[in-house]
């Protein structure tokens, strides 16, 4: 994903102020009091989350992959990887499957339980903002700079720069760097990743992989199959034809 | 005296039909009114719950005795199977449209579900699911057509269907053999998910050639209950080499699997004390028993015995998608999932109807050959005193 918008959030620097959730929910029109604030789950009615973990930080959103499942998975293409890095989601096209929410590897998408007509809710990295050139809402408005907004080679760049400066600081890894291929959303940690819930035995390749080495098979299965079938049905027929031949033998003779 | 009996059984099983529909209808209102969350324990963490694990995953595999047994037919040309071809067409297509009414409830919104025509994504397993449930809910309707049309004594009608069978055949034949294997596929995208006794790049494989199993084990099932029902003559012998082929598929299916666990290097997960190996030999237990049992001659001679093996298979074959739906997502999903009473209750009163659809096509219709055609009063007060533990 060369040239694409990302996210960097180092868990460092976030004082746990939660002005992302609270610009987050203002940017998707949701509610925002208390009570959400001391929610710790993504779900329909909070697409970012700051979770704690003894006086340590840490962010949870849509990684906005770089090959997403989500795509790759969803029957109707609801979801979009945009050129410029986030990945949207049109809710006109969407069943209500569900299955983007098994497939994810980050057990992002969310679900309107409750309502009639429900959709998907997740993160979409303010495709509208990022598209008229401006940064996400979350990182505008991080006082500490522990969300940063920018060219992924650039902050991927940084953040190898600040776990070489201060090894002693951070766990040896960029969380998103290469995960499922890589993702729009780069975490940095002083703890190990998986105290915060995020999976350490991700794949590096992107999963859509997994399904497409079936999939791009069924034209073939479907052609040949056809000739195979066929060709048996032949097969197995040719006794009929020729007693319908020897038939017609007999007729003519008497 | 045994005639008086049966009808109080058979008014027992309309009481039974009546309460599973009404509870179904209950449940629907509350799907309709209060939508998912109130209708099922299903969350963001647990997002397919049993109507995808047993209504779309089980139905569409119970319907897998449709496409065999016309491939027997039709296309391998052995005549014999002949007879069970229409009932296993029948619940074939009865399961199809029953697997699209568990869509209905389990779709969040279920009037777009014809969605995927116009709106197209290759790359979707789904997508493919979609369209092979859409084109062979299709060409199973018209390979059930000229049941219908004999029926109404359509015969032009019946001409040209018979022009078109075969190709109609191998159209059914790959859609469900890319339809079956696909299920399977549906899982290739949760590696870290699902848990490594059932994850394995395999499953469409297995997904397909358990379907072959269940079909047959289906085909037992139904001729067993038809004739009972109906009064009608069981094909013994037809029903035994059924049995036979029951048998080596079972064999094949689970030396596969055995295979498979053993080149993943995943046999040391059964040592593990937990709900997944327990589960996990249930479901092989329930395909390995009839399979050993199918092998004896005596067993394949008694009606009851191919019944009593047909059974463990359907069994064996429900327990294996419900483990990889359900019993196998749970760990990786860091979360437990139990269905709520209303999720049941629809799944129970659309086995029902299925049920209830099927007894009143074969009454109707000529589905069984000849015999269930000729006038049937007599037959069926013969049966009717036939006493229960035949």
């Amino acid at each position: 994903m060369p040239m694409s918008k990302a996210l960097l959030y180092d868990a460092t620097l976030c004082i746990g102020c939660k002005l992302c959730e609270q610009a987050c929910a203002e940017r998707n029109h949701l509610p925002y009091n208390d009570t959400v604030a001391a929610e710790e789950k993504l779900s329909a009615h909070k697409l970012t989350t700051i979770r704690t973990r003894e006086g340590k930080f840490m962010r949870r959103l849509c990684m906005n992959c770089g090959d997403p499942t989500c795509a790759s998975v969803c029957p109707v293409g609801a979801f979009r990887k945009t050129a410029a890095g986030p990945v949207t989601y049109d809710s006109s096209r969407c069943i209500g499957c569900r299955y983007c929410m098994l497939a994810c590897p980050f057990q992002v998408p969310a679900y309107e339980w409750n309502k009639r007509l429900p959709i998907v809710k997740k993160c979409d990295m303010c495709a509208d903002r990022v598209a008229a050139g401006r940064q996400t809402a979350c990182a505008e408005i991080c006082p500490t700079g522990a969300t940063i907004f920018g060219e992924r080679d650039q902050l991927l760049a940084k953040a190898e720069k600040r776990i070489r400066e201060k090894p002693e600081q951070y766990v040896n890894h960029i969380f998103g760097a290469t995960e499922v291929g890589g993702t729009a959303v780069l975490l940095l940690s002083s703890v190990p990743f998986e105290q915060f819930g995020y999976r350490a035995d991700l794949p590096h390749e992107p999963l859509p992989m997994l399904t497409w080495r079936v999939l791009s098979h069924v034209p073939d299965i479907a052609v040949l199959g056809s000739v195979l079938l066929g060709g048996i049905w032949w097969i197995t027929h040719r006794r009929e034809e020729v007693a319908a031949a020897e038939r017609g033998e007999k007729a003519r003779n008497s | 005296m045994n005639l008086s009996l049966s009808q109080t059984r058979f008014s027992l099983w309309q009481w039974i039909f009546g309460l599973l529909v009404l509870l179904g209808l209950y449940a629907t209102a509350v799907r309709v009114f209060q939508g998912l969350g109130g209708a099922t324990h299903l969350t963001d963490r647990f997002p397919w719950g049993l109507w995808i694990g047993f209504d779309v995953l089980c139905g569409v595999g119970l319907a897998a005795g449709g496409f065999t047994l016309a491939a027997f037919v039709h296309i391998f040309n052995i005549e014999r199977y002949k007879p069970i071809l229409r009932p296993a067409i029948l619940t074939a297509f009865l399961g199809y449209l029953l697997v699209i009414v568990g869509l209905l409830f389990d779709l969040g919104r279920p009037y777009r579900i014809w969605h995927p025509l116009l709106m197209w994504n290759p790359r979707s397993v789904m997508f493919e699911v979609a369209w092979c449930v859409m084109l062979y809910t299709a060409v199973l309707a018209l390979e059930f057509a000229p049941t219908f049309f004999e029926r109404l004594g359509w015969r032009v009608a019946l001409r040209w269907m018979r022009v078109v069978s075969i190709p109609l055949v191998i159209a059914g034949v790959i859609l469900s053999t890319l339809h079956q294997s696909s299920l399977g596929s549906l899982y290739l995208i949760v590696p870290n998910k699902l848990y490594p006794l059932w994850y394995t790049p395999l499953l469409p494989l297995f997904f397909f050639v358990s379907a072959l199993c269940v079909g047959f084990a289906m085909t037992i099932f139904e001729s067993w209950h038809s004739s009972r029902a109906f009064g009608r003559q069981l094909e013994l012998p037809l029903l035994a080499s059924m049995g036979r082929v029951l048998a080596v598929l079972l064999a094949v299916y689970l030396t596969m699997r055995f295979l498979d666990l053993l080149h993943r290097g995943a046999l040391p997960l059964l040592r593990e004390p937990r709900t997944e190996t327990y589960l996990f030999f249930l479901e092989i237990a329930l395909m390995l028993v009839p399979m050993f049992l199918l092998f004896t001659q005596q067993i394949r001679r008694s009606a009851g015995g191919l019944y009593a093996c047909g059974v463990m298979a359907i069994l064996g074959f429900v327990t294996n998608r419900l483990n990889v739906s359900v019993t196998g997502m749970e760990r990786g999903s860091g979360t437990s999932y139990v269905p709520k009473w209303t999720e049941i209750a629809v799944t129970l009163a659309i086995i029902a109807i299925g049920f209830a659809i099927f007894r009143l096509a074969v009454k109707h219709l000529p589905v069984f050959p000849a015999e269930a055609a000729a006038p049937a009063g007599e037959t069926r007060r013969t049966l009717a005193a036939v006493p229960a533990n035949d």
